[in-house]
């Protein structure tokens, strides 16, 4: 410990001497730490906003759709039969374990008109689980309740979009607007959302009970009054999703008559991991941009490594001097591996606080989101120490092994 | 007195390309502690070669030597080191001290290596800069002191560890008559106040004058090992000399 403290002492004295040196060398490892911070921060932000996405959408959501059927050769695409039903989802809610909620949903474009204003959009009629499911709140007013679905209520929850379109800045609760010359009184506002991952903007909605959208608005469907558009289902957690799935399979198999060995009449996708590829993808960005910053890091450590050489070189009468007072192999070690240590370390610790700055700036003028994670703070930190050992240790190692006697009758 | 000393037949080689150049040709001869030993020899007699291998960096090719009752022979680098740090003290003609260093820290370097506390490092240092008579210079740098009091700084930091003998590798090479004799004086003193075995390699008789044996060497072989019965007195030379003139003379 006494020399380690000795040797830290007489390394800050030798970089001192040296300030220009040791400030250009330090450079290199300041500008290595520095890009590994704000690149790995660049990939993380991108990840992260990915799985923001992801979360806007619903966590654990599986969206049922009716399936595709062929008759007699002839094979239609998915969703071009009315196969599932309001029944269906409560029997889902009700009969698989894995799964929380399910939420029965008819969709369809409609004009909606406020006074003056009207404004196209996409109207979903749903049940009130559907905030569950989709982790909405509220922004204004309340969601339709259970009640408002049994009893057909003409009432419609906005999104943002909607609202703003329609309303401007003043609030719409209470208002009443017509969709197909049917007066509905907003019951709420929605909580904007923003992007989905696709790029879909999910506050240009309107929601109504799942009972007035098929009786008053989108009209049912004819061959079967009891079809719905999809279901949309949450399981009880991530780890439950194929365990729904084959839940949710193997009971609507059953409610369908499906013989075993014929196709499924229904398709289900898990969202999720659709986007997870995405997030996939941006991490893999994330370690590459990690990559290709630490190979300045280590160009910096070679920088050290030749400073430390002329260092040794420059400095070896005192090798002789220390050797010939008794400084073993070790000590001599010791001493050039801490100067070479706390150059790249100093170094690290400004390339921190430099890497914090450009991420912080890259997030300011370029609009990217940038995250700097504390671990990879740390990791810079032991990193650019690491540098120090694996560079320094050559020129230490030449330092100690010097012959006393030559060291000495050096000019 | 016993032999702090013993070297039986000491030999050392060197090659050079095909060449092979013997510099010391079988050497023995016994130093008995507190003594003030010479060496004494032109360039190229082997007396540095001896001196390194008296100061425990260098290996002889063949031959004995011990040290304070220490076979050295055998020993490798490290403990080699180990020895140079508490058995011996260097003085070099170049003074070799740490530049932008003060001398307190300079005098510290040897203890540096050891296990004394900041504290007791500190404290030694300083009594051994007393006992050379630089009190009051602790923070100076070299380069704020004269080459004399340089070589005083030198001096007490051979002393520091209380060695067992101070090898001294022409001390006043790099300093004018009257600083040497200065030189001389302390060496002399510590010898006969502190008992330590003092060792000066030189090529001035003038400095070996001092010495109470005197060991000349040529070829590599020893010529002539006197015994001087009237070594002058350093103290009482310089007592004769015109009055100090002030060091720093303002211009």
């Amino acid at each position: 410990m006494n020399k380690i403290v000795g040797s830290i002492r007489i390394a800050l004295r030798a970089l001192r001497v040296n300030r220009m040196r040791s400030a250009l060398t330090m450079l290199g490892i300041i500008i290595g730490v520095a890009a590994v911070i704000a690149m790995v921060g660049v990939g993380a932000g991108a990840t992260k906003r990915i799985q923001d996405q992801i979360q806007s959408i619903g966590s654990n959501l599986i969206m049922v759709l009716p399936g595709s059927v062929s008759t007699n050769g002839v094979r239609l695409g998915a969703g071009a039969v009315a196969s599932l039903t309001q029944d269906d989802s409560k029997a889902i809610a009700a009969e698989c374990p894995s799964v929380a909620l399910s939420v029965p949903t008819v969709r369809g474009g409609v004009q909606v008109v406020y006074g003056n204003n009207n404004w196209a959009t996409n109207a979903q009629g749903v049940t009130p689980d559907y905030m569950a499911v989709r982790d909405y709140t509220m922004l204004s007013g309340q969601f339709f309740t259970t009640q408002d679905v049994d009893a057909a209520a003409k009432v419609a929850v906005l999104g943002e979009t909607v609202a703003e379109n329609l309303f401007g800045d003043s609030d719409p609760t209470g208002q009443v607007v017509i969709i197909k010359n049917v007066p509905f009184t907003v019951a709420g506002v929605l909580t904007p959302k923003g992007q989905s991952p696709t790029g879909q903007d999910q506050d240009d909605v309107i929601l109504l009970p799942i009972s007035t959208a098929m009786q008053k608005v989108l009209g049912a469907n004819r061959a079967n009054a009891q079809a719905v558009g999809s279901l949309t289902v949450q399981a009880v957690s991530p780890q439950a999703m194929d365990s729904a799935i084959q839940e949710m399979e193997a009971l609507l198999r059953e409610r369908h008559r499906i013989l075993p060995g014929l196709e499924d009449d229904f398709t289900i996708r898990n969202l999720t991991e659709v986007f997870q590829a995405q997030e996939t993808s941006a991490q893999v960005m994330s370690i590459l941009l990690g990559a290709i910053a630490s190979v300045s890091l280590i160009v910096g450590g070679i920088g050290i490594m030749n400073i430390m050489l002329v260092s040794v070189t420059e400095r070896t009468r005192e090798i002789g001097l220390r050797q010939a007072v008794g400084a073993k192999t070790g000590d001599i070690l010791l001493q050039f591996l801490v100067e070479a240590v706390t150059l790249s370390l100093l170094g690290g610790i400004v390339g921190i606080a430099v890497g914090l700055a450009a991420s912080v700036l890259i997030s300011h003028f370029a609009k990217w989101s940038t995250a700097v994670s504390p671990l990879s703070i740390l990791l810079a930190f032991l990193f650019s120490a690491l540098v120090g050992v694996f560079f320094g240790y050559y020129p230490a190692r030449k330092a100690a092994f010097m012959d006393p006697i030559e060291a000495l009758r050096y000019e | 007195m016993a032999a702090v000393i013993e070297i039986q037949d000491l030999v050392k080689d060197y090659r050079v390309g095909e060449m092979v150049v013997h510099v010391l040709k079988g050497i023995s001869f016994e130093i008995e502690r507190g003594d003030f030993v010479s060496i004494m020899g032109p360039s190229g007699s082997g007396k540095s070669t001896l001196m390194n291998i008296l100061g425990c960096l260098d290996k002889p090719t063949s031959g004995a030597y011990t040290l304070d009752g220490i076979s050295v022979g055998n020993l490798n680098r490290d403990q080699l080191a180990e020895i140079r740090n508490n058995k011996i003290g260097f003085v070099f003609q170049q003074f070799n001290l740490l530049a932008r260093t003060s001398a307190a820290e300079n005098v510290e370097l040897p203890m540096m290596y050891t296990d004394a506390p900041a504290r007791e490092r500190h404290e030694r240092a300083m009594k051994a800069l007393l006992a050379v008579g630089l009190a009051g210079r602790e923070e100076h740098q070299p380069s704020q002191l004269s080459g004399g009091q340089q070589q005083r700084v030198a001096i007490a930091r051979s002393l520091v560890n209380d060695p067992s003998i101070i090898l001294a590798d022409e001390p006043t090479g790099a300093l004018d008559s009257r600083t040497s004799i200065e030189i001389m004086a302390i060496f002399q003193r510590l010898n006969r106040e502190k008992g330590i075995t003092m060792i000066v390699v030189t090529h001035d008789p003038d400095v070996a004058a001092y010495s109470n044996r005197s060991i000349h060497f040529k070829d590599g072989k020893l010529q002539l090992d006197e015994r001087l019965a009237h070594p002058r007195d350093a103290h009482q030379d310089l007592e004769q000399l015109p009055a100090e003139l002030p060091e720093e003379i303002p211009s």
